[in-house]
């Protein structure tokens, strides 16, 4: 279908467009900009706000260039990820993090702390560095629309991505963007848990990518569940591994901690419905620092009269899904380009097993790999939109939209936003379906969520700003889909994907698990790269 | 969520209704921001973090506060030293250093499993 631009739609132009403003997506519009191409990025919510590095703040992998400090480094998670980190993207990601994180001071004045005379870079407080990534690219040259929610890619005759659409919401206008090349910054799917800043990460590049025809990979490493105290946001972990659990009755509760006993947490939740939490580890000193270092960890107690390191409180798990948990869309390049010419992947939205194998990135990798593909991800799509030259806005452009945007069929059956987002909560939040995982719930679940997909294909195409919410919900759908069918496919346990009745690890499954599909699924195992790399610092 | 907006306190200068991220606030009569979609609120405290007056408060709550509760209480938050307090923490705000750098938490060893007694 040629995409004809309707009167109302406002008609842009960029060399390389940016979808999402957290930490991958500024660098990737930085890097983009520093190379020369026009750069427009676009963010659902506000860059510089949205995303949770920006209320969360980050721990950062970074690893001075000393050789075996950086093996340490490198090696300090394998076994965790079930070995299948890539070892020479491990150290790509970690120079690249360091001269990044050095930048950032040089360049855009970040107030690091010194510490021993020196500036402590382990670390970035959310609010500022978020707010100098966006006056930094501004300063650049990058354009910015906020509260632009991108819903479709756009593609050329060949199926190379050559722009997008999407919804300005406080001008309630569409917009059309041409462009050279897409980078998709859209962050992982935390399924509108409400865990700190995640809302606005609802899987939406990982649709587009399939859309467009892209793979994604590692998806049965989705189910993060983080910490927070009952009813609340702050799913802050770190200083939970000073905390004693106990039962509802004040007993301990034996085996749970923060790192190695949260799926006992979690049982407990289902059980009997309540968790108490006391941080009674924390000496004086270690409160005091704990205060100066994430301020944002104590809003919650602070507001609601609770003295954490006293007294007991009560605790939840919320999903956080592929932000925490480590799946997204493949990568094919050094240059984070992915199996569709034009488009490229970074941050959450990628997937992130090349330094994380099957764990969790939180604490440090997540942070790291969002700077550092951002980086190479921006740079990677300003050289392919240089190379297409002046010919690059003159294409015949179509929109690659299903669900929400296309209707499948008669229209008979449709399914809308309300029934996915209730499938979604039965569906992929409870514990005993995505955390506790076993194939006998898997499979109906799964059933559930194909089910809904087939209707969210049939229904009408909504207007204005109803479009980007549908398309969130069947965003959240796809990524249910893919995670649910790639974890039936790992019939043991490596990394955060454990299965209940495969509890050991299997040789015989040492790969990767690629995924994709929208009506249809598949899923292939792919080898695990970097290997050369690893045996041979083995052998030395 | 976000619970208040202070009239006496908001200088109408539209920054929150810039920076939320889940575009929760419109602007309502005299410029003043109104909480339009408090169910979209993902309780960020971004708009807090943001405002140059003081004059949002959020409450920690992923629910709205039930009716007669101290976090809707813009009096109590107030002599309470509550609102204000995350800008004061991470050091916004004229004539206040930084809180990025103090930012050095303790260091992190071997989380901690609960003992059986
Ligand atoms: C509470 C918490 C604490 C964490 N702590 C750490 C830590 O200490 N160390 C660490 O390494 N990692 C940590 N992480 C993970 C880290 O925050 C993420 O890996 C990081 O934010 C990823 O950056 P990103 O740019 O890829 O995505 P995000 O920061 O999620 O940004 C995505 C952006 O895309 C925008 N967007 C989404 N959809 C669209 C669309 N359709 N159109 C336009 N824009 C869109 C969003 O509005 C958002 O601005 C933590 C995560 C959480 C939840
Ligand atoms: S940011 Fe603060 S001062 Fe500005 S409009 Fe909003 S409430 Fe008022
Ligand atoms: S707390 Fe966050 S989501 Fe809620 S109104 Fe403020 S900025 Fe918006």
């Amino acid at each position: 279908m040629t995409a004809t631009p309707q009167p109302s739609t406002l008609d842009l132009v960029a060399d390389v467009v940016v979808v999402g403003g957290g930490p991958a997506g500024t660098w990737a519009a930085l890097t983009a900009a520093r190379a020369g191409a026009d750069v427009l990025l676009l963010d659902k919510g506000y860059c510089g706000t949205s995303g949770p590095t920006a209320s969360g703040g980050t721990g950062v992998w970074y690893v001075q260039p000393d050789p075996a400090a950086r093996d340490k480094a490198m090696a300090s998670r394998e076994a965790l990820g079930g070995h299948l980190q890539d070892r020479r993207w491990m150290a790509r990601v970690l120079d690249q993090t360091y001269e990044n994180m050095n930048r950032l001071e040089a360049e855009a004045r970040y107030p690091f702390p010194v510490v021993d005379g020196r500036p402590h870079k382990r670390g970035l407080q959310g609010p500022e560095y978020m707010r100098r990534m966006r006056s930094w690219i501004k300063r650049a040259g990058v354009r910015i629309l906020d509260h632009s929610p991108v819903t479709e890619l756009l593609v050329d005759g060949a199926g190379t991505v050559a722009g997008v659409r999407g919804h300005r919401r406080q001008h309630d206008m569409d917009y059309r963007v041409r462009a050279g090349a897409v980078v998709l910054a859209t962050g992982g799917c935390a399924f509108l848990s409400k865990a700190l800043g995640c809302d606005v990460d609802t899987g939406d590049g990982a649709l587009y990518a399939a859309e467009a025809g892209a793979e994604l990979s590692g998806m049965e490493f989705s189910n993060s569940y983080a910490i927070a105290p009952a009813f609340t946001s702050v799913t802050k972990t770190a200083y939970y591994g000073f905390a004693t659990f106990f039962h509802g009755d004040g007993t301990p509760l034996a085996g749970a901690g923060s790192q190695g006993g949260r799926s006992v947490i979690a049982r407990e939740l289902l059980d009997s419905g309540v968790v108490l939490c006391q941080i009674d580890q924390a000496d004086a000193e270690t409160q005091r620092l704990m205060r100066t270092g994430q301020p944002n960890f104590f809003l919650t107690f602070d507001r609601l009269g609770i003295d954490p390191f006293t007294e007991k409180f009560p605790v939840t798990l919320l999903l956080e899904g592929t932000v925490r948990g480590t799946g997204g869309i493949r990568i094919t390049g050094d240059d984070c380009a992915t199996t569709v010419p034009g488009l490229y992947a970074a941050g959450d939205a990628a997937t992130r097993e090349l330094v994380c194998g099957g764990f969790t990135g939180g604490g440090s990798h997540n942070s790291a790999w969002a700077m550092s593909s951002g980086t190479f991800a921006g740079g990677g799509a300003a050289a392919f939109a240089a190379a297409l030259g002046a010919g690059a806005h003159r294409r015949r452009l179509s929109g690659t939209g299903g669900a929400g945007i296309r209707p499948a069929g008669s229209g008979a059956g449709g399914a809308g936003r309300a029934e996915a987002l209730d499938v979604l909560r039965r569906q992929v939040h409870p514990y005993d379906k995505n955390y506790l995982r076993h194939g006998d719930r898997l499979r109906p679940a799964l059933a559930d969520l194909d089910a809904v997909w087939a209707g969210l294909r049939a229904g009408a195409a909504p207007a204005g700003g109803d479009l980007p919410r549908l398309r969130q919900a069947a965003a959240m759908v796809a990524h249910a889909r893919w995670m649910y069918t790639s974890a039936l496919a790992r019939t043991e346990s490596r990394g955060m994907a454990r299965r209940q009745e495969f509890p050991g690890l299997d040789p015989a499954q040492f790969h990767r698990l690629a995924v994709g599909g929208l009506d249809r699924l598949w899923v292939r195992p792919e080898p695990v790269t970097g290997r050369e790399v690893r045996e041979l610092a083995v052998a030395s | 969520m976000i619970e208040i907006v202070s009239s006496s306190r908001c200088v109408t200068c539209d920054v929150c209704i810039a920076v939320c991220p889940t575009d929760v606030f419109d602007r309502g009569p005299g410029g003043l921001p109104v909480i339009a979609r408090q169910g979209d609120c993902q309780t960020c405290f971004m708009c807090e973090a943001h405002c140059p007056a003081d004059a949002l408060f959020v409450a920690p709550l992923t629910h709205p506060a039930p009716e007669g509760s101290p976090l809707r209480d813009e009096r109590h938050v107030t002599e309470s030293g509550l609102l204000g307090s995350y800008r004061r923490e991470i050091g916004w705000g004229r004539g206040r250093k930084p809180g990025a750098r103090q930012a050095v938490g303790p260091e992190l060893g071997r989380a901690r499993i609960t003992p059986a007694s």
